[in-house]
């Protein structure tokens, strides 16, 4: 890269830190570049010790990721060894974005080492799936009245339970020529909360992906704002297929532009890659979350536990579906799913159709905590 | 206090952390620096860590060591923009319009302004400090408007037209990461994780707060205190806990207890949540003891 003719040779290694940390997936805005810059310059440098604290006040790395920051950190002005962040090649988890104008390739750390329950083979195939009427009709009209509401910054008029309206009652008294006539109110808007439906399409999830697609595609034509992904060892978007009203054509759509089907699971690191994506992470935000899964993660689950983690911090509400919660026998024992029920709302059954479309039209009621709910059960 | 003169108190993060010591803040380096570019930047600071590691205390100490007031906006999940920025006093409008009859009046006078905290900082920023509590608990559309107001420093009142700070505000943000704050806001600020203290500085924080607590409690406190957080609480005890863990068991042992009893029956107000303690309880003999030594 050129370096701009008035900066000073010294100035070289704070931009270069920079770089070296946005290649890292670090969110580092030119601006926070150039406070880091000052901020050394006010401290002296004196020490070290001084682009350290400057680093870590202007660059503001989260505290998730602290450690990764010092190893960077460290390895940068040190000449430490390299920190281990760097990925093979199969461990990228690609981003797949339907509009077609975008693919991101984010890097994920590697710390597993393999299991026995999924495998990470990417088995690509496409699939077709046959249409029939199930019932569906019901839920798409239901689901936009009965998803859980917020309050909007917007008011609306209102001729009862609200605050006085100052503004327009004010002009109508200056239009009434100083006469006060009976206030207008005015309330808070209430705003439907944004939907995202997260499908696991991977093998062991074979019998129920097309069930999924469908409540999927109901989803996102009764909802406002609904965005569906599907994961297995990569990210697909696949919600602008699904606008199509026609079903068997949407969902013809959908599955063309999977790669994925029926192959292995990487939960954890498409998980993270999803919330990677600026403004993927960004619909989470006080969104309603239902993840359709069985859990199963191949080898290590810190990497899911991280992400669910990110996830719970993010949404209103994070729930996740799974299949073989079906069986009465069901217990959340694995240690994958252990580790991520506190931070869960709800873990619920996702083996039938119905019993899924019934739980989204309820997620406005409140619920105890899956933690609460599965203690009491076992 | 001008800006110029802020920026003479801040001479280097040394000359802060003598200040806020003598505010009774006792500021590590990494925080010392963190204020010091806050202020000599102007930039707000944002300041994240866990429930009662003294977010707030550290805004308030160094409104005290640039010598302003101190403007607090608790933020809670709702809040809007005429609880933080101004709303009209209608009642007062409405009389004032009848009271005028024929006479023409100024509705939009300063006397129907209600001034809220981020509209007081603007008007005064040179006497005043803003500190924005706890973020995390507002909506984003709050976020959204905050972030406005960080980085122009002004507010627009239609009737009014825009009102601009005079000078830079000095502000300050905290927030318990309940959730996570827009990148955006985060991008804009001066940046500060306070974590939990090490036992030695906690000891001094500890007798530095409370007055009447011997040394050796404090350290003892403080050894135990470190202990108990390295356990998988719900609810990790924070600094103001253990000050007043230090202070009861200080309290009860004037009254009678001997010293591991004191501990003992004071841990209601370290620990406050039935889980944790019952999940300390069994340990908790051992670890004062331990502490004592």
């Amino acid at each position: 890269m050129r370096r701009p003719e008035n900066l000073r040779p010294a100035a070289a290694p704070f931009l270069g830190f920079a770089r070296l940390l946005r290649d890292h997936a670090f969110p580092i805005a030119p601006e926070q570049t150039t406070s880091f810059m000052q901020a050394v310059t006010l401290l002296g440098p004196r020490s070290m010790d001084d682009i350290h604290e400057a680093a870590l006040a202007t660059l503001a790395p989260s505290p998730d990721r602290r450690g990764e920051f010092e190893a960077h950190f460290r390895a940068y002005f040190y000449g430490d060894a390299k920190p281990m962040t760097e990925g093979e090649e199969d461990d990228e988890t690609r981003v797949m974005d339907d509009c077609g104008t975008r693919e991101e390739e984010t890097q994920i750390a590697r710390q597993e080492k393999g299991g026995e329950l999924s495998s990470a083979l990417e088995q690509l195939s496409s699939r077709d799936f046959p249409g029939d009427a199930d019932g569906l009709g019901q839920f798409r009209r239901k689901l936009a009245a009965t998803l859980p509401a917020r309050r909007s910054f917007r008011t609306v008029r209102t001729r009862s339970r609200g605050t006085l309206d100052l503004r327009r009652s004010l002009s109508e008294i200056v239009s009434a020529d100083g006469d006060i006539p009976s206030p207008l109110l005015r309330r808070r808007q209430t705003v439907a909360r944004k939907l995202l439906l997260l499908i696991d399409v991977s093998g062991s999830m074979k019998l129920h992906t097309a069930d999924y697609l469908k409540l999927a595609h109901a989803a996102v034509q009764g909802a406002d704002r609904a965005e569906v992904f599907t994961f297995g060892t990569r990210l697909t978007r696949i919600t602008s297929a699904l606008r199509i009203r026609d079903r068997e054509q949407a969902l013809a759509r959908a599955a063309a532009l999977v790669d994925d089907w029926d192959g292995g699971t990487r939960m954890g690191p498409t998980l993270l890659a999803f919330l990677s994506v600026p403004r993927f992470s960004a619909f989470v935000r006080g969104a309603c979350v239902v993840i359709l899964s069985d859990g199963l993660e191949r080898g290590s689950h810190a990497e899911l536990e991280i992400a669910m983690r990110r996830f719970s911090a993010r949404a209103f509400r994070l729930s996740l579906a799974t299949p073989l919660a079906g069986d009465p026998r069901f217990r959340p024992a694995t240690a994958a799913l252990r580790a991520i029920l506190p931070v869960l709302d709800d873990l619920v059954d996702g083996s039938s159709l119905k019993g899924l479309s019934d739980f989204i039209l309820s997620l406005a009621r409140p619920a105890p905590a899956a933690e609460t709910i599965w203690k009491r059960v076992s | 206090m001008t800006n110029a003169d802020a920026v003479a108190v801040a001479a280097s993060p040394e000359a802060i952390a003598a200040r806020l010591a003598a505010s009774r803040y006792l500021a590590d380096d990494s925080l010392a620096t963190a204020i010091f570019l806050a202020i000599r930047l102007g930039k707000p600071l944002l300041l994240e860590g866990a429930p009662g590691v003294g977010k707030t205390e550290a805004a308030k100490a160094v409104a005290e060591l640039l010598g302003r007031e101190l403007v607090r906006l608790q933020c809670y999940e709702g809040i809007d923009a005429g609880h933080a920025l101004y709303e009209w006093n209608y009642q007062r409008q409405l009389l004032a319009i009848r009271h005028a009859g024929e006479h023409e009046i100024d509705i939009y006078d300063d006397r129907f302004l209600i001034a809220r905290p981020l509209l007081q900082v603007l008007r005064a920023p040179e006497r005043r400090v803003l500190l924005v509590d706890e973020i995390d608990r507002s909506d984003h559309e709050f976020e959204a408007l905050l972030l406005e107001f960080l980085s122009d420093f002004q507010i627009s009142i239609p009737e009014r037209g825009t009102i601009r700070a005079a000078t830079q505000p000095i502000v300050i943000l905290t927030s318990n990461r309940t959730r996570e704050l827009a990148e955006a806001l985060r991008r804009r600020c001066v940046y500060h994780w306070i974590g939990y203290p090490d036992a030695q500085r906690e000891a001094e924080i500890i007798m530095l707060r409370s007055g009447h607590v011997a040394e050796a409690t404090a350290r003892a406190v403080a050894n135990a205190v470190q202990q108990i957080r390295a356990r998988p609480l719900a609810k990790p005890p924070g600094i103001a806990e253990a000050v007043e863990w230090a202070n009861a068991a200080t309290i009860l042992e004037k009254g009678g207890s001997p010293w591991p009893e004191a501990f003992r029956r004071a841990i209601g107000v370290l620990i406050k949540d039935e889980e944790d303690l019952s999940a300390v309880a069994p340990e908790l003999g051992r670890i004062v003891e331990e502490a004592l030594a």
